[in-house]
């Protein structure tokens, strides 16, 4: 086994591991106040727009989604210092698997409900009905 | 014909390294050797529990939102939130998701001081996040707007209530690390149990941003 295979399959990492070995205190607590400051500016701006008159206001909910899908990638990044480097496949393969689950789970509930409710007779014609 | 790799029947067919040879020279394992180390291994377990966590919470999420316009004639939440109560508490929950952050560098340098303060500093954020909340439910219920006024209030308690009550665990959880490295200082276990726990209280951090965004921002915009 050559040296350039041992470095192909390079050992997993543990999700949240620091990876601080060799490169000194400073940089690992740097991580973490780039994410801190990254994480402050996108929850400012997420309580700003909500309360803001500045944007056109059916804009308001899209850039909330955003913003917090924004602050969840730095929060897995910084935080939990889940990468796409090779000796994470495994973290990211289980987060994408999770993520699927969450969007069939709450995309499905919600259009489907949206679905009954449009197409629900109006509750006091029922009650009339069933009188 | 004489590099035929996998001969016997006890080779490796999907190279997943488990051999028992070790120094076999084919089987190319991840490691190179071996099975994971343990504390991989147990990371990755507890990895794979905190996703079917977020997936819970989505359930609870995907019900809120079917339920958030049924009010039953009682308030709204734009009527309801008070922003500025929920900027603080996400201040307090960054700042000791922080903190928590710092916590493990803390271990992994073997430094028992920093630890201790790190930890100090996260529980007194966490703690101050739950009063926060506690307040905020209780001022809910001595207006009417419990969870049984109507469908939305009761989507909205369970929801929150739910991740309140995981930041409770987590903070059990926090004070039970700090007594065992008190007691037994920075053991193998005891490292990977703070590594689960660092995990868990920055997945709750995450839970709280899709939170306030869904439930309080959109609620008092809307």
């Amino acid at each position: 086994m050559s040296l350039q295979d041992n470095q192909s399959f390079a050992p997993d990492s543990a999700p949240g591991d620091e990876q601080a070995e060799g490169h000194g205190v400073a940089s690992a607590v740097l991580v973490y106040v780039i994410g801190l400051v990254l994480a402050i500016v996108l929850t400012a701006t997420s309580f700003y727009i909500a309360g803001t008159d500045l944007v056109w206001a059916p804009s308001i909910p899209v850039a909330l989604v955003v913003l917090a899908i924004a602050q969840m990638g730095v929060h897995l990044v910084f935080f939990l210092h889940i990468t796409t480097g090779p000796d994470n496949t495994n973290n990211v393969m289980a987060l994408a698997f999770g993520v699927l689950i969450v969007v069939l789970l709450m995309g499905g509930s919600l259009w489907i409900m949206a679905h009954l409710n449009h197409n629900m007779m109006p509750m006091d014609q029922l009650m009339r009905m069933q009188r | 014909m004489t590099a035929v790799p996998f001969s016997s029947g006890r080779a490796d067919p999907n190279q997943v390294g488990n051999d028992q040879a070790g120094g076999h020279g084919h089987a190319r394992a991840r490691s190179d050797g071996g099975p994971a180390p343990k504390r991989i291994v147990v990371s990755y377990g507890f990895w794979i529990f905190l996703l079917s966590d977020i997936v819970m919470f989505s359930a609870f999420f995907a019900t809120y939102a079917v339920l958030v316009g049924e009010t039953a004639g009682g308030p709204t939440g734009a009527q309801l939130f008070d922003l500025r109560n929920t900027g603080i508490e996400t201040a307090c929950l960054l700042a000791s998701s922080f903190t928590c952050g710092l916590a493990s560098i803390a271990v992994s340098v073997r430094n028992r001081m920093w630890f201790y303060a790190a930890m100090a500093v996260t529980c007194v954020f966490g703690l101050a996040f739950l009063g926060l909340e506690l307040k905020e439910f209780a001022s809910l219920v001595l207006r009417g707007a419990g969870p049984s006024r109507s469908a939305f209030l009761s989507a909205f308690f369970t929801l929150v209530g739910c991740h309140g009550l995981h930041v409770s665990a987590g903070i059990l959880w926090l004070l039970t690390m700090v007594a065992q490295v008190f007691a037994k200082g920075f053991r193998a276990d005891i490292e990977r149990r703070i590594l689960c726990f660092a995990l868990f209280w920055h997945a709750l951090d995450i839970i709280w941003v899709a939170l306030f965004t869904v439930v309080y921002l959109m609620g008092a915009s809307r």
